[in-house]
């Protein structure tokens, strides 16, 4: 293949189409939908996606690597609650911020435990831990709610720089993901992911010590969904055991639908928070159209669908075509396309 | 290397550590922005017509929020108003919120919620106030300061009266009565036991002895076998107490079906369609509940009333409910839609929920 049919297949790369996919969602909702276009439907879309996008970076990883961590949302749960239970208890929040996320950072270790070093296949080993921790959450907080938290604290997280559409949280976390972004594509650590995921043996034989970066991975998912219950928390200033109910569900389809293969090997982070802008705003837009429940489910699964037939059908089209090509002529080099 | 990075960490950790000891904790006085009304109330301007209001029940497709928004859309119907219903799929906490940023945006007159979570709501709702819209709390209240007015469905106080008062008709005022109630921290179930109970310390209910709180967990397996386990343990039970629409049911199914049947009395909350059998076949003489409905015609009623300025939410105001009458506004601005309704042989044929 020459250097411009690697550009074009780069320009038609799923991730990419996503993009254009989400900014033509954005463009035209803007302009169809009534009330989609203002500021404040636009910090709003922000606040409610940040959660998602935040827990789909070090998802991306673990999901490019063949694996898969489906306690993110319990995590996130859990520490809500100790958050909640360490207030109550009369610690002061800059001491239960910083533990909070420790402890996220411990219940990913106890995922990567289990996974390289037990070598258990991390989709049962993260089921188990969906439950365990999400029953703890419970155990720890109860039904109840403790909701008094500093409003220096909790208005910040629900407030924007300076009045603006743009919420104060999004600036952290738009350097997160900068730098998820940049280890994932332009570090060997991330090139050790990519190779993690095309093949377990050959990244090792290219002396990438997969079981390590694999553990790492967890740890730090656990910690970002931590942070993510921090945030959860103040937000809503409340916690509670059930916070951030299923939101690995949506997490991994956002993934999903941003272009990161489900057996690893291929993804972009672009591709991914493109997914996660997707689906938010359509969300947002088809509510604001008084559009059921039922009906958004139903959009977001046949796009999900979708997003996992096309490329299938467009790399299978691709074969039937160089086949043709290969049977009409046979001794050509291989041909431009 | 490593030994560096450890020690970088650590005195990184101890800086953590030591920047927390002046930090926020619960004692310290964090003033909560309460929005005070400051609208007057004109208690004879004349009711708007066409008020959006929009409903937020805990969530879609639930029988019993079904019922109450039903109410809703009967009153906004004779208000000449236009109903809407959204909604979570799931009560969680969180999810109501972003179906509240939807209705600021679509800029409604009224919000009527009932919240999943009385805190986690509270920024949007007074966003919503802020952008002029009214917020009506029904069945499940939301932070004081982030709503115009609570409709309560009735007062713990009541139901744990006619509770009592049941327990007391159906044993002939004396003997052994025990309580099958939801899940052992339900808070309106152990609030309403905690006012029951009080009420049997009095004399005029001293003949009275409460065996045992049973807990079915709101399931309808659990509550029968509790039942049986009650009936086996108490052998001179006279009444069982199902302040819970699951427990009643499955109470008065395993009553009705052993030699129990027309010894032991069934009685507590429940809803007329699944007790009407029960009733008919004389297992239960008499059971209470609101009406659902009616908790959402009232929010409906006083949702508009609020748009149409004749009521601001304060403690003593005044406003009409269609065929519900006259109500005040209690302190903190709730509403009581009034004593539960009590459901016998006589009356159940009239109601249909």
């Amino acid at each position: 293949m020459s250097d411009q049919g690697n550009r074009l297949g780069r320009l038609l790369s799923w991730d990419a189409a996503v993009v254009l996919v989400t900014v033509t969602v954005l463009i035209v909702a803007s302009g169809a939908v009534e009330n989609f276009g203002t500021s404040r439907n636009f910090t709003f879309l922000l606040l409610d996606l940040l959660p998602i996008a935040l827990v789909a970076l070090p998802m991306t990883f673990i999901i490019v690597t063949g694996e898969i961590d489906l306690s993110v949302a319990s995590t996130l749960g859990l520490t809500s609650a100790v958050m909640g239970s360490l207030w109550d208890a009369g610690l002061s929040i800059e001491t239960i911020i910083p533990l909070c996320i420790v402890l996220g950072a411990v219940l990913g270790a106890l995922n990567g435990f289990f996974v390289t070093v037990l070598k258990l296949p991390s989709l049962a080993v993260t089921i188990g831990t969906l439950a365990l921790y999400r029953g703890l959450a419970f155990v720890v907080l109860g039904d109840g709610a403790v909701a008094d938290f500093p409003r220096a604290y909790t208005s910040w997280v629900t407030g924007t720089l300076g009045d603006g559409p743009i919420p104060n949280v999004l600036v952290p976390l738009a350097v997160v993901a900068l730098v998820f972004g940049v280890v994932l594509h332009a570090t060997p650590i991330g090139r050790g992911v990519f190779a993690a995921g095309a093949g377990e043996q050959a990244a090792r034989f290219a002396g990438i010590r997969t079981g390590r970066l694999k553990f790492w991975l967890y740890v730090v998912s656990g910690a970002v969904a931590g942070v993510a219950g921090v945030l959860w928390t103040l937000r809503y200033s409340s916690a509670r055991a059930d916070n951030g109910y299923g939101l690995e569900l949506a997490v991994v389809a956002a993934v999903l639908l941003g272009g990161v293969s489900i057996f690893g090997g291929k993804g972009t982070l672009p591709g991914v928070l493109a997914g996660v802008v997707l689906l938010a705003s359509l969300q947002n837009a088809l509510r604001l159209q008084d559009v059921s429940n039922e009906a958004l489910n139903i959009v977001t699964g046949v796009l999900l669908i979708v997003s996992v037939l096309l490329p299938n059908i467009v790399s299978s089209a691709r074969t039937a075509l160089r086949r043709r090509h290969r049977a009409t002529a046979p001794s050509a080099v291989s041909p431009e396309r | 290397m490593s030994r560096r990075f450890l020690t970088g960490a650590v005195s990184a950790g101890l800086v953590l550590v030591l920047a927390a000891c002046g930090g926020t904790t619960k004692d310290d006085s964090s003033g909560s922005g309460a929005q005070q009304s400051t609208a007057t109330a004109n208690p004879n301007a004349a009711a708007k017509e066409g008020v959006k209001m929009a409903f937020l029940p805990k969530q879609l497709n639930n029988p019993y929020s079904d019922i109450e928004v039903s109410g809703g859309k009967a009153a906004l119907g004779e208000l000449k108003g236009e109903y809407k219903l959204v909604g979570p799929n799931d009560a969680s906490a969180s999810s109501q919120v972003s179906y509240i940023n939807t209705l600021i945006q679509q800029q409604q007159d009224v919000i009527g919620i009932a919240a999943n979570d009385p805190n986690a709501v509270c920024p949007s709702l007074n966003q919503a106030r802020s952008a002029g819209i009214k917020v009506v709390a029904f069945d499940s209240d939301a932070a004081k300061d982030c709503r115009d007015v609570f409709i309560n469905q009735a007062t713990t106080q009541g139901i744990g009266e006619a509770l009592a008062k049941q327990a007391k008709d159906l044993s002939g005022g004396s003997g052994e009565i025990a309580v099958l109630s939801a899940t052992p921290n339900a808070t309106n179930q152990n609030a309403w036991i905690e006012v029951l109970k009080k009420e049997l310390a009095k004399p005029e209910y001293a003949s009275l002895k409460l065996d045992k709180v049973a807990y079915g967990n709101d399931d309808d397996q659990k509550s029968f076998q509790e039942a049986q386990g009650l009936l086996q343990s108490f052998p001179n039970l006279k009444v069982i107490v199902a302040p819970t629409t699951v427990g009643i049911a499955a109470a008065a199914r395993y009553v009705s079906s052993s030699s129990y049947k027309g010894k032991v009395a069934v009685t507590g909350l429940g809803t007329p369609n699944q007790m009407r059998a029960f009733v008919k076949d004389g297992t239960v003489k008499q059971f209470a509940l609101w009406n659902p409905a009616d908790i959402g015609y009232l929010a409906a009623y006083a949702g508009v009333a609020l748009k149409s300025g004749q009521i601001s939410g304060k403690d003593g105001e005044k406003f009409k409910a269609g065929k519900l009458g006259d109500y005040t506004i209690g302190a903190n601005g709730e509403i009581v839609l009034g004593p539960p309704t009590t459901f016998d042989a006589n009356n159940i044929d009239k109601f249909n929920f």
